[in-house]
């Protein structure tokens, strides 16, 4: 039984609805009615049945170590789900009013403030949904900016190693993608920079740390010669978890940049989402974040609308609320110290990894990481490749890394254990790899052939595209 | 808290690694940016404190009677979404890039989009956007880059936050919104098609609209596709879906909104369930996630998200959206809601049109007026007047009757827009009429 | 080494162009081109009638995880695609010199299919990029 459709049966769903207050005649005339669904037929013990199974055959961080770069897969702590089901956060409507939302707007207000203590910003909107949702917004606000200004500044600089919502972000407010090489280093090409400024750019993107799990060594020099280019800096904060409480974005000379609270503040990641991702900025482009922006007066806390050189709003309210709540629960429970301990253990946990990794893959930048590291498939011997060994972790009860990405490195594995990890899980991991190194050897079938013990194995991708099969037909 | 490192682990660890301290590790970043205390932040909680602490904010939020909808609705929640959604190999998993281990997931937005098709009448729907009125705005962006024009024609009859957000977006990526007024709650063909252009590549329309009616979208797919240009529906109460007609079958191209009354709480508006559906010919098009149908090795059914070289991660700036994260764990709870009710969804939806039209009566009954005569859904709007004075003395009294629409429509002062679902009970409605007695 | 045929001329790009007649043109992608791309699924064909430059962007190929944009060889016009290739891309891996063929061309000029590599400054090419 794969999918609930098969469980249909007309007649077996026994559903019982709530009375009506009295005998009321429909209003609506016939024309506009349908006349029956196609929906299913199914009954309650169907439904638990094939969704427990659907569970079991689902990895999560509950059920084992979730090395994946640059996603920040660390363990979700339970007490926020808890917390994101009190009935006063669960049905708070967002239209009922200043004075009776009092709580979620104090959430939502000290959250915004809790940001900026952490990344130096002087102001965020936590009306994105998404870190990608967070960029749109930034690169809406660089825009503003310079139409403001009267500037005609229409190119953004992004570096070969970007997460692709970067550019995608850009294209989306008709802007010019221009990417920038890195060094064999894995730094921004400083001299390929330099040559590239001019009059029309508009700013840089840059991830820090960058998806290599490094530091840029030249990243207050990039700043400088933005700057004096009369451009903006963005930060995307998809790796905050590496420099957390250890340093503050806005120190690296970022005018504007976005944080993920599903990766350094814990937030569940949901099979996908929801998500949560704030756009912070500096106090000369506060005026342009989205609105509705959260104020605080003698009355209490108030929604303002009232931003005349706003980009305008952006989401049907005002955000995730109960992803901001869970952020903002885990932050209170870790305080500034525990927040800096976060850091320092997942950059530890990484360098760790990667140090007992390092002779048995290929490691394409030999420099100490941050909270991640790059391994590559280069000179594995019987043909084996990166997704072969993604697989064959997964027989062992490990998820996969994040492969061939970033882009510059031919057969990436990007490996980001987390700081929640203890030291027998990274035993356990880098003890698999290990092994599968001997197995690619001795024994290569066994990793090609992988995985052997998933609820499925290997998917025919190839088929799905070709012949696209996008919903249920009996 | 939730690092389990020791201090003997980490001297081992160290020592693997070759340096003499953690702060080594840190030694490209320059020093001078480094903090060199920690941050101001409220001191850390135990558990226990910060579930006090925590319910005490909560208990700041009111919990009135509420009839408010306009985009967020209240609806029952059956037992088994929170159960079963609530299985943490749903919530913590991540998206499922890696199929063998990800079937659960898969296999419930496959199940997501093939209802969302039936609900709609459409061909092929995504895995959710972000919200309805960022769906929207993206459905608009996909059809006038489907046909390469510049300007869009919307109904004033939209969601006042929808028609911001689609300036918002589409102000950025360069194209013009137009807005038609609506007369007597609804919107005229006529009215479009006067405002339609040979620029114009799309039309929209919410059914029902901001003001609960329902529109004739025939009649506006009719006039779009007079001009070659993209019909579009937005549906903010997704449960209209299950009474009326389909729109795919009454020729709508895309149909878009909020699906967060499947089975997810309001939640302060977020996360909410924005989703696209479309005809076979946006397949290519359609921003965000779509799952397939194929097999593995062995040749069983597998699921497998496909279609992905529409997404930025594959075709970066030419990509047709930057979305990335979107909504999977509400689409899972819609899913699993729709499957509750399955096909007596449309009696529910019945219920709630019912419910409406009774407490309608009773406000009639009590000296409210209709504003507009055209049949609604679960929400309709009424006039009285001093209206800001009643809707005060409700809120004194627990209740909060609906939207006051003045800050919207300035000539709807006094116009009161109120949302009955299945979850006003006739305890809360004598509640309110009570309260009506006293004025 | 993947195919490269004596009777065609090729691209920076990795198109294959053969000469029908005086100006007419087959083209295609390479062999080495599919092999890169792996199994291709979809294939986006321009329209036919349509005037094209040499190196605007005619067509798009795509496998699972890649897309790549296929280039005029030369300046002509578009004279015929390979619709069947819509249902049956993977026609393009199999054989891309005969049955995986993308559209005609008609040259503006028959010089420019001289000026185009030839095989073995091909094969140089493609091991020169490693």
């Amino acid at each position: 039984m794969s999918v609930i459709f098969k469980h249909s049966k007309t007649g077996k769903n026994t559903v019982r609805l709530p009375e009506l207050p009295a005998d009321i005649a429909m209003e609506i005339p016939e024309m506009y009615l349908n006349d029956g669904l196609d929906l299913v037929d199914v009954s309650e013990v169907d439904i638990v049945r094939h969704y427990t199974r659907l569970s079991r055959m689902n990895f999560g961080v509950d059920t084992g170590m979730y090395p994946l770069g640059s996603c920040t897969m660390k363990y979700n702590p339970k007490i926020n789900e808890d917390i994101a089901s009190l009935p006063g956060f669960l049905n708070i409507h967002p239209l009922c009013g200043n004075d009776l939302s009092q709580g979620a707007l104090r959430v939502m207000f000290e959250l915004n403030q809790y940001l900026s203590e952490i990344t130096g910003m002087a102001r965020f909107s936590l009306a994105p949904a998404a870190g990608a949702h967070g960029e749109l917004a930034g690169v809406m606000i660089i825009k503003k900016y310079f139409e403001m200004r009267g500037e005609k500044r229409t190119v953004i600089l992004i570096p070969d190693s970007a997460h692709g919502t970067n550019p995608a972000s850009v294209a989306m407010c008709g802007l010019t993608v221009r990417e920038v090489p890195s060094t064999p280093e894995g730094d921004v090409d400083i001299n390929a920079l330099a040559g590239m400024l001019d009059s029309s750019v508009a700013a840089m993107m840059l991830t820090s740390p960058n998806t290599l799990g490094l530091f840029d060594r030249n990243i207050l020099r990039i700043s400088e010669l933005l700057h004096k280019n009369g451009s903006l800096f963005y930060g995307d904060g998809a790796n905050l978890n590496a420099v957390v409480g250890t340093l503050r974005m806005s120190d690296l000379g970022f005018d504007i940049i976005h944080v993920n609270l599903h990766k350094t503040f814990s937030t569940p990641h949901g099979g996908g989402g929801p998500g949560s991702g704030p756009v912070g900025v500096s106090a000369e482009l506060e005026k342009f974040l989205p609105v509705p922006l959260i104020e605080r007066d003698e009355d209490g806390y108030r929604l303002e609308q009232d931003s005349p050189d706003s980009i305008g709003r952006i989401h049907s309210f005002y955000g995730n609320f109960l992803i901001i709540l869970r952020a903002y629960a885990y932050i209170r429970s870790l305080g500034g110290e525990g927040l800096r301990d976060v850091s320092r253990t997942a950059v530890l946990n990484a360098n760790y990894c990667m140090s007992r990794l390092r002779d048995d893959f290929h490691l394409p930048v030999k420099r100490t990481c941050m909270h991640e590291f790059v391994l590559s498939d280069k000179d594995l011997p019987n043909g084996v490749t990166t997704n072969d060994i993604g697989k064959r972790l997964l027989d062992h009860g490990f998820h996969a890394p994040t492969v061939y990405f970033p882009l510059l490195i031919p057969g990436a594995m990007m490996i980001e254990p987390t700081e929640t990890e203890s030291m027998e899980n990274l035993d356990a991991f880098i003890d698999v790899m290990k092994g599968i190194k001997k197995e690619i050897i001795e024994n290569p079938d066994a990793v090609k052939n992988a995985p052997l013990t998933t609820p499925v194995k290997r998917v025919d991708a190839v088929t799905a595209a070709r012949k696209p099969v996008l919903r249920w037909e009996e | 808290m939730y690092t389990s490192i020791t201090e003997s682990d980490k001297k081992s660890m160290l020592k693997s690694i070759g340096a003499g301290s953690v702060d080594e590790l840190f030694a490209d970043i320059p020093a001078s940016i480094l903090l060199k205390k920690p941050l101001d932040l409220p001191a850390a909680l135990s558990e226990m404190a910060l579930f006090e602490h925590m319910k005490s904010v909560e208990r700041s939020n009111a919990a009135p009677i509420s009839l408010l909808g306009a985009g967020a609705y209240r609806h029952y929640i059956p037992a088994v979404v929170n159960h079963l959604a609530g299985r943490s190999e749903f919530y913590t998993a991540y998206t499922p890039y890696q199929p063998e281990v990800s079937q659960g997931t898969l296999t419930a937005i496959f199940e997501f989009q093939t209802m969302m098709c039936r609900l709609t009448g459409l061909d092929v729907a995504n895995a959710s956007m972000y919200d309805g009125a960022t769906a929207l705005a993206e459905s608009i962006i996909m059809a006038l880059r489907s046909n390469n024009r510049k300007k869009v024609v919307v109904s004033d009859a939209v969601h006042p936050n929808y028609r911001e957000v689609i300036m918002t977006y589409c102000g950025a990526a360069g194209y013009e919104c137009v807005f038609v007024a609506s007369s007597g709650g609804v919107t005229a063909a006529a009215d479009i098609e006067r405002a339609i252009d040979s620029s114009t590549g799309a039309v929209a329309v919410q059914n029902p609209n901001f003001f609960g009616c329902i529109e004739d979208i025939a009649a506006v797919a009719e006039v779009a596709h007079a001009h070659n240009a993209a019909a579009i529906m937005s549906v903010l109460e997704p449960h209209s879906l299950a009474l009326l007609k389909k729109p795919g079958a009454l020729g709508i191209d895309i149909v878009c909104g909020e699906a967060q009354g499947f089975g997810n709480p309001i939640g302060f508006g977020g996360p909410m369930l924005g989703f696209i559906a479309a005809k076979n010919d946006y397949m290519r098009k359609i921003p965000g996630r779509l799952v397939g149908k194929t097999t593995d090795d062995d040749g069983r059914e597998a699921y497998v998200l496909t279609l992905q070289t529409r997404e930025q991660h594959i075709r970066r700036d030419r990509a047709t959206s930057n979305i990335c994260t979107n909504e999977g764990l509400c689409a899972l709870r819609a899913v699993i809601y729709l499957s509750y009710y399955g096909n007596k969804l449309r009696d529910l939806a019945l219920y709630n049109h019912k419910n409406a039209v009774y407490v309608k009566n009773l406000l009639i009954g009590k000296g409210f007026t209709p504003v507009f005569t055209s049949p609604f859904f679960n929400e309709f709007v009424v006039h009285f007047d001093n209206m800001a004075s009643v809707y005060e003395k409700f809120r004194r009294n627990g209740v909060v009757p609906g939207l006051l629409l003045g800050d919207y429509y300035p000539e709807l002062d006094d116009c009161l827009l109120v949302s009955a679902t299945e979850c006003l009970g006739t305890g809360e409605i004598e509640h309110m009429m009570n309260i009506l007695e006293k004025i | 080494m993947s195919i490269v045929r004596e009777d065609c001329r090729y691209s920076k790009d990795h198109e294959w162009i053969r000469m029908e007649d005086e100006l007419t043109g087959v083209c295609g992608i390479t062999d080495h081109a599919q092999e890169m791309l792996t199994d291709i699924v979809f294939v986006e064909l321009p329209e036919t009638g349509i005037e094209v430059k040499k190196g605007s962007q005619v067509a798009i190929v795509e496998s699972v995880k890649a897309v790549s944009d296929v280039y005029a060889p030369v300046d002509g016009v578009i004279t015929a695609v390979n619709s069947g290739l819509e249902d049956a891309p993977e026609k393009i891996n199999a054989d891309p010199y005969e049955e995986g063929w993308l559209f005609k061309i008609e040259l503006k000029s028959a010089l420019a299919f001289e000026e185009l590599m030839g095989p073995e400054e091909y094969v140089e090419y493609v091991e020169s990029q490693g």
